[in-house]
């Protein structure tokens, strides 16, 4: 038995060390470079094993965002998978993870409407707003068991995962039935380069978008009612002027260091 | 009300939930409403997790005990607490950004259908009387101040934010809530629990780190890392070029792809500093960095810079903590 598999991904900055903030305290978008989000990589990486071990499957890549966000689509294309699907519409400018998860579960049904999903991949979190939501988000809205933190999937078919979750002290072993909803960490995997045929694949690919009318989306959900509201950004407060330990040796400098750190109370 | 999730792992009271009510205790004043804890988990586990929490500032501790919730299970424990939170009505739900908070809140948050703040570093009342957070977002080069309007307003916590509540003279009342075994028919089980073979210190709640970057030079190094960790009583933590080395496994790499950590002291040996490490240490209290090059982005950052070979440096620290110590004698040479 076969398996349908969702990966999502989402476009973001690909670099987070020149990110500035305009007068209003909003993040200045113009400018930036996007990419698929590093996180994301290790999902489309571990969907793409996965379709290879259980025969038959495919894979499907899903993207909430603007026309640009088509490219952490094609990106996904040329690494293997089969088919993307951009969720874009103006209303949906500016949605935290709970709608975008909210979105993504429409897409998950429509999708499930010709071939049932077995399987969705998140990454951990994105590299931009960093909220870590979006995959036990997704689970909640679809009622699907999920389990974050995957480290390593030892076991799967198209009824059941096995699956290795990394937390503070240890490794859990959890088995879920399928449907469900996994995220992973970088340790799951190391994603591959694409290839060219699949680089020139991916950029004749057609995309479809999906907007509000196709997903019959609540406009309740997704739009102004907001329940996390931004309200300002700025730099992080700059750290005072470090100081430089003095000493002509090793042990003068390593006795300089003690002595502070037995001020501050470490010892 | 302002309620604080509080953590069993594996049986045991995770100590954050400590955290969690001191930043509850800062909410509650501010809008004048009680300040109570859940503990979820396997009967005995959670009663004397519980009594724990009673004992050290939660005014109500809400018991919600069954044998299904030994093991934490993200569909599990997130259908015990919406049954909890829509009972009692909370305006304010805290969790710890650990592994189970951050599995457990996003599922909590949907199924009650409110927002949800994660990872952060400091919550406030607003003049609305809205829960304000502050949370570090694009690898630790913004602050974002965000309001919460949903209802209950729900926020992960990064451990270590808060110092922790200690025990205070009066005892909380403690509540048994009842949860239905009959619901709990989940589509996830608990398999096994592998724990670290390893004495070492758990990173994201280290209160002091020590960690080994490139210029270790190789795997070897971080022998002198450990040492120089057990000498302080912290955690061995690496950066990114360490682990993709293979010199050091992933759990302790510390940056955006790896641990977030806040601890009281962050050492920083042969680590230039590279935006994806800062962003994840940068927000330590006391930072040392020693480095042979005084001009890397570490030692620009650290409260104390040490230039040198760490291959000199470090066991002359160790050697220097010893004799403050008194457990040995004055290194020969050494002109402190």
């Amino acid at each position: 038995m076969s398996l349908h598999i969702v990966v999502c991904v989402k476009h973001t900055p690909s670099a987070t060390g020149g990110i500035s903030i305009d007068a209003s305290g909003k993040v200045k978008t113009d400018g930036l470079q996007y990419a698929i989000n590093p996180f994301d990589e290790y999902a489309v990486e571990e969907a793409l094993r996965i379709k290879e071990r259980v025969a038959g499957s495919t894979v499907t890549a899903l993207s909430v965002g603007p026309a640009r966000a088509e490219e952490a689509l094609r990106a996904a294309l040329a690494l293997g998978c089969d088919e993307g699907v951009l969720l874009s519409d103006p209303s949906f400018e500016g949605i935290d993870s709970y709608a975008s998860a909210y979105l993504l579960s429409l897409a998950v049904k429509k999708l499930s409407a010709s071939k049932p999903v077995g399987l969705a991949l998140c990454g951990k979190q994105t590299n931009d707003n960093e909220s870590g939501q979006v995959g036990q988000a997704l689970a909640a809205w679809l009622e699907w068991p999920s389990a974050a933190l995957i480290k390593k999937i030892p076991s799967i078919d198209a009824q059941k995962a096995l699956v290795e979750r990394s937390i503070e002290d240890g490794v859990e072993t959890i088995e879920l039935d399928l449907p469900a909803v996994l995220s992973v960490v970088k340790e799951i995997n190391e994603p591959r380069l694409p290839s060219l045929k699949g680089k020139m694949a991916s950029k004749k690919a057609v995309i479809p978008r999906w907007g509000a009318g196709d997903l019959q989306a609540d406009a309740a959900v997704v739009g102004a009612a907001a329940r996390v509201v931004p309200l300002a950004s700025a730099p992080p407060p700059a750290r005072g002027g470090g100081v430089l330990i003095q000493g002509a040796s090793a042990q003068e400098k390593a006795a300089q260091l003690v002595e502070k750190l037995k001020e501050l109370k470490f010892i | 009300m302002i309620l604080c999730i509080a953590e069993i792992r594996h049986g045991k009271l995770v100590p954050t939930v400590f955290e969690l009510l001191t930043a509850g205790r800062k909410l509650a004043d501010a809008l004048g409403s009680p300040l109570a804890a859940a503990v979820v988990g396997g009967p005995a586990a959670a009663q004397a997790a519980a009594e724990a929490v009673a004992a050290r500032g939660a005014e109500r501790v809400y018991v919600l005990a069954h044998a299904s919730l030994e093991q934490f299970l993200e569909e599990a424990h997130a259908l015990a607490l919406k049954g909890l939170i829509e009972k009692e009505k909370p305006a304010q739900v805290l969790l710890s950004s650990s592994a189970l908070g951050r599995s457990l809140a996003p599922r909590l948050a949907v199924s009650l259908r409110t927002g949800l703040a994660s990872d952060v570093t400091e919550v406030a009342v607003g003049p609305d009387k809205h829960m304000r957070v502050t949370r570090p977002a694009y690898g630790g080069n913004l602050v974002t101040q965000l309001s919460l309007t949903g209802r209950p307003e729900m926020a992960t916590l990064r451990p270590m934010a808060y110092p922790r509540l200690e025990a205070s003279g009066k005892k909380g009342e403690i509540i048994p809530f009842a949860v239905d075994p009959s619901v709990f028919k989940f589509k996830s089980r608990f398999v096994s629990f592998a724990p670290e073979q390893t004495s070492e210190v758990d990173l994201s709640s280290a209160e002091k780190i020590v960690s080994g970057g490139r210029g270790l030079g190789n795997a070897q190094g971080f022998e002198l890392i450990r040492k120089l960790a057990q000498a302080l009583g912290a955690g061995v933590g690496a950066s990114r070029a360490t682990v993709d080395a293979g010199w050091i496994p992933y759990r302790h790499q510390v940056g955006l792809t790896g641990r977030t950590v806040r601890p009281r002291l962050y050492v920083a040996c042969g680590i230039s500093g590279q935006i994806q490490h800062l962003a994840g240490m940068s927000a330590s209290d006391v930072i040392v960095a020693i480095n042979t090059d005084p001009n890397c982005p570490m030692m620009k950052l650290a409260n104390y810079a040490v230039q040198g070979d760490l291959y000199e440096i470090i066991p002359a620290i160790i050697a220097e903590l010893a004799r403050v110590r008194g457990d040995a004698p004055h290194p020969a040479g050494a002109a402190a």
